[in-house]
């Protein structure tokens, strides 16, 4: 069992790690723990627990702009900014129905690894929204990036380049955030019984026309029966294109979008309350709960016309259920995981310029087969290289992203 | 304007880099002739001028990979350049550097119209993009003013903006992929293939990064369909307390405008002198807010903004009802910098930017320095944003007059930085605010963004005397380098 560090302040934060560093003992940067089960499993002799550094420290609504130390508590954030008619605009995944946990993260988690909800292929990822930080590196000094401003581009961004480090970098202390309005309402449209390439045919031209989508997904029958909305219960395909924004606005989009449709489609409306929990049970993956207890979770980013042959290719893998995000540029795919959740097949079967992530698996899997997507080396001693420029001892979660050499 | 000491060196290696880059790019794409050299010897920053070692004009990635390679072994400085109008000396050349200029890779190599992507050479114009692509309805969002002129690289290297990255984001936030040649010829794909890429962000790091990490050779953006609408509104206020004020009142309804512009007293007299847009001249600071969208999206915020506006004291409130009236509104603004450019000889154009609520004093701050400094001032503002540019307005040719106006600048960027805000929000740091860089960043701050440059750049030969101060010695860089390639502790996992 690792020794646990309580980190209550940025000093504290700067002490763990420069005695890490001085003895060139590994450290475990962790926040709530709901994200610990992604990523390589590690051994580090110690664990910096980032949950005691909590609080918002600013929230300016007319700024955009909201600042918190890293460890509070994404509810927390979510209360202020709600109080505040506004959200982040990545929306945030839960993954603790599919990973374990009880639903607590951190924003330091959030940011550290980089996961982005429906709305990302519209309105950006984490990395678009991450204005500052605050973060210790790996030989214990406390330095900041970026600003606390929504445009900046003095120096390097190096925000983008933490954000999604998997704490393999430097340890953030206090983050800023761009924030957004939140919609006024929103609403679904669910268009029943496309396969994949019909769908992936018509998010392709709804994200592209002034409909404007904020979110466009397919479920597959068996996913689709699981998700509860209204309409679905029928075991077929769901396609799913979610408006939102000023009321008029939306109305106004939802019918240029039946008009597109034609009447030949059978179309279920999803008033706001129903548009909501879908899309909260898509963003947290809740089709895939209850799932079977021998189950790997993969997430594919590629781009969208390259799903339809992906999800037939997938098809022909066992116990393979893909579904598709983000317009068909993320597919989620659970399968049974056995002694190494399908990697070759699953990486195999993935387009030219995609990629794919172990998301979900038992720590041994994590540990025999590469989570993230080896890259190819060149870019693989670029990344070394980077990762010296913060860790030059390599005592931050060693080993979290890639394996030893 | 201090540079490195050029490196004699380099300087009696010239033949001999000649020669090499002749091997690499036949026929007149290598320039050595002083007259022809001259018009590469200053960027969109004109107050400062150097004639290069030469100039190289490659037109595929493989000649850039070798003319890096040469460039290393011969250990020559690389300055790139896209079309030259960095106004922060991005592109300023070295007396001992050569001069990589990316205008040859003008294709637009594919359009991807299902998956919203454009993929283009680096040399592509900003708005040629837009052409390419408008006929299906599509655009490239980000905007700056010299869209006629700027590269997609150059963007790429400065992150640019534009009135519209408000609600559509900057640079960074639309290019989806680049293909990069380091210093050792390598030529990497960063991104492209999906909405995110594998591993850490390097796209993140190399946009922003002003040429001093790679040479960007090709760039994949995502494209956006058309707003089927765009209406503005022209509003007017007896102080530029109450125009702040309704700035961020719309912001605080809860709308995100296409654009939110600013103008001063001193700017809107300016433009209306030079384009007669119909301007008011009686208010003191004009609000020029653009909302696109559905139409009937677009009415109800118009609705909605004018009765906010309204209610932040506005004095004159117009709102486009055609196409016509728009772009006349917008006129005004879009010619801000040359209206400016006719009442003085010279302008000097600043790019900090602020926490939107402490805007009144800094243009109290402004004010105050322009008596003390003898120059006028006029402020435009992306006001949604926060991001300020002051015009500074002075003769080169009277003695002392750009040092003073330096001053001035160096003052306004300081208590930008001072308010909580910073140097620069979309034109860059370059040669012009480098030395500023420790009112913003500390030596640990600056070290680790060195850190990263060593770990892209280890010779350092892309663009130096940019970004970073050159006091700042970072004597813990050291520590951070992996010493003849072989990282220390190798027993330790890495990552
Ligand atoms: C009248 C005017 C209005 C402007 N308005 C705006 C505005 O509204 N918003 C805004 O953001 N900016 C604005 N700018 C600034 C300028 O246009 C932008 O910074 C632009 O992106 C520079 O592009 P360029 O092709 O001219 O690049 P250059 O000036 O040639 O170079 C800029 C930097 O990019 C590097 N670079 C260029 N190409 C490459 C490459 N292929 N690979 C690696 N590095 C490269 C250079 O080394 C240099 O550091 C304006 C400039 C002018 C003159």
């Amino acid at each position: 069992m690792a020794e646990i560090i309580e980190a209550n302040s940025e000093a504290a934060v700067v002490e763990a790690i420069a005695a890490a560093a001085a003895a060139g003992r590994p450290i475990e940067i962790r926040g709530a723990g709901s994200k610990a089960g992604l990523g390589r499993p590690m051994q580090a002799g110690s664990c910096l627990a980032m949950t005691g550094l909590s609080g918002v420290t600013a929230y300016e609504p007319e700024e955009l702009v909201l600042t918190a130390w890293a460890g509070t508590p994404l509810a927390a954030i979510e209360d202020c900014l709600t109080a505040g008619g506004q959200a982040l605009a990545f929306e945030p995944r839960d993954l603790s129905a599919v990973l374990g946990g009880t639903g607590l993260q951190t924003l330091g988690g959030v940011v550290a690894t980089n996961l982005s909800g429906p709305r990302r292929c519209v309105g950006g990822a984490v990395r678009d929204h991450v204005l500052g930080l605050r973060a210790v590196n790996g030989m214990g000094e406390l330095f900041k990036a970026g600003g606390k401003v929504v445009k900046n581009v003095t120096g390097y961004d190096l925000c983008k380049v933490l954000t999604g480090s998997f704490g393999t970098l430097a340890a953030f202390t206090e983050i800023t955030v761009k924030v957004l309005p939140a919609a006024e309402t929103e609403e679904t449209l669910l268009v029943l019984g496309q396969d994949a390439a019909a769908a992936v045919r018509l998010m392709s031209q709804a994200l592209g026309s002034s409909a404007n989508p904020s979110a466009a997904a397919w479920l597959p029958g068996p996913l689709a029966g699981r998700s509860e909305a209204a309409g679905l219960s029928g075991g077929g395909a769901a396609t799913c294109l979610r408006l939102e924004g000023f009321g008029p606005s939306v109305e106004a989009r939802r019918r240029a979008l039946l008009d597109r449709l034609g009447s030949g489609s059978q179309v279920v409306l999803l008033a706001a309350e129903g548009s909501r929990r879908l899309w909260r049970q898509l963003r947290d993956l809740l089709v895939f709960v209850p799932g079977r207890p021998d189950f790997a979770l993969w997430k594919l980013a590629l781009r969208p016309s390259d799903a339809p042959a992906l999800v037939e290719r997938l098809s022909r893998l066992d116990g393979a259920l893909p579904f598709l995000d983000w317009g068909g540029g993320l597919a989620w795919l659970g399968l049974p995981c056995g002694d190494d959740a399908q990697a070759a097949a699953v990486r195999d079967a993935m387009p030219a310029g995609g990629h794919a992530t172990l998301v979900g698996a038992p720590a041994a899997v994590r540990a025999s087969q590469p989570v993230f997507q080896p890259l190819p080396p060149p870019l693989a001693a670029l990344e070394a290289r980077l990762k010296g420029s913060f860790d030059p001892k390599g005592i931050l979660n060693p080993g979290r992203m890639v394996a030893t050499a | 304007m201090e540079m490195p000491i050029p490196d004699a060196g380099a300087l009696s290696r010239r033949r001999q880099l000649i020669d090499g880059l002749r091997a690499i790019v036949p026929g007149e794409g290598v320039i050595v002739d002083e007259h022809e050299l001259a018009a590469y010897e200053s960027d969109g920053l004109t107050a400062y001028r150097q004639i290069p070692l030469v100039v190289v004009l490659p037109e595929t990635a493989l000649q850039v990979a070798s003319i890096l390679k040469l460039c290393h072994a011969l250990e020559i400085k690389v300055v790139p350049r896209g079309a030259g109008t960095s106004l922060s000396g991005g592109a300023l050349p070295l007396a001992d550097g050569i001069v990589l200029a990316m205008g040859r890779f003008n294709r637009i190599l594919a359009i991807d119209y299902a998956d919203r992507t454009a993929t283009v050479q680096p040399g592509v114009t900003n708005l040629a993009i837009t052409n390419a692509v408008e006929a299906r309805g599509f655009y490239y969002a980000p905007d700056p003013s010299s869209q006629i002129a700027c590269t997609i690289g150059g963007n790429v290297a400065e992150n640019s903006g534009g009135v519209h990255c408000l609600k559509y984001g900057m640079t960074t936030n639309n290019v989806l992929g680049v293909e990069l040649v380091t210093i050792d010829g390598e030529i990497l794909r960063i991104g492209g293939g999906a909405l995110d890429a594998p591993g850490y962000d390097l796209l993140g790091a190399v946009v922003g990064s002003e040429g001093l990490l790679g040479v960007v050779t090709e760039v994949t953006v995502r494209i956006l369909p058309k707003p089927e609408t765009a209406r503005a509104l022209l509003v007017g206020f007896a102080s530029n307390l109450a125009a702040a004020d309704a700035v961020a009142a719309v912001i605080g309804a809860g709308i995100i405008p296409a654009g939110m512009e600013m103008m001063d007293r001193p700017a809107i007299h300016a433009a209306e002198d030079f384009v007669s847009a119909g301007y008011p001249r009686n208010v003191e600071a004009l609000l020029i807010i653009e909302l696109d969208g559905p139409a009937v999206e677009v009415d109800h915020l118009v609705q909605r903004i004018e009765a906010i506006v309204q209610d932040c004291g506005a004095t004159v409130i117009k709102t486009s009802t055609s196409e016509a009236q728009r772009l006349a509104f917008w006129a005004g603004r879009k010619a801000a910098f040359p209206a400016v450019g006719r009442i003085s000889p010279d302008y000097y154009c600043m790019d900090g930017t602020i926490p939107r609520r402490r805007l009144p004093e800094v243009l109290d701050g402004i004010a105050e320095a322009s008596t003390r400094y003898g120059l006028r001032v006029a402020n435009v503002f992306h006001a949604g944003d926060g991001n300020l540019h002051p015009l500074i307005l002075y003769d080169a040719n009277l003695p002392g007059q750009l040092e003073a106006a330096e001053a001035f600048g160096a003052d306004i960027l300081r208590m930008c930085v001072r308010v909580g805000g910073v140097l620069t929000g979309e034109h860059g740091v370059g040669v012009e605010k480098r030395d500023l860089m420790s009112e913003q960043f500390n030596e640990v701050d600056l070290c680790q963004q060195r850190a990263l440059k060593t770990a892209f750049d280890p010779p350092g030969l892309l663009n130096p005397g940019k970004v970073f101060p050159l006091l700042n010695r970072c004597a813990e860089m050291g520590r951070m380098h992996v010493s003849g390639g072989a990282l220390r502790f190798p027993e330790l996992a890495r990552f």
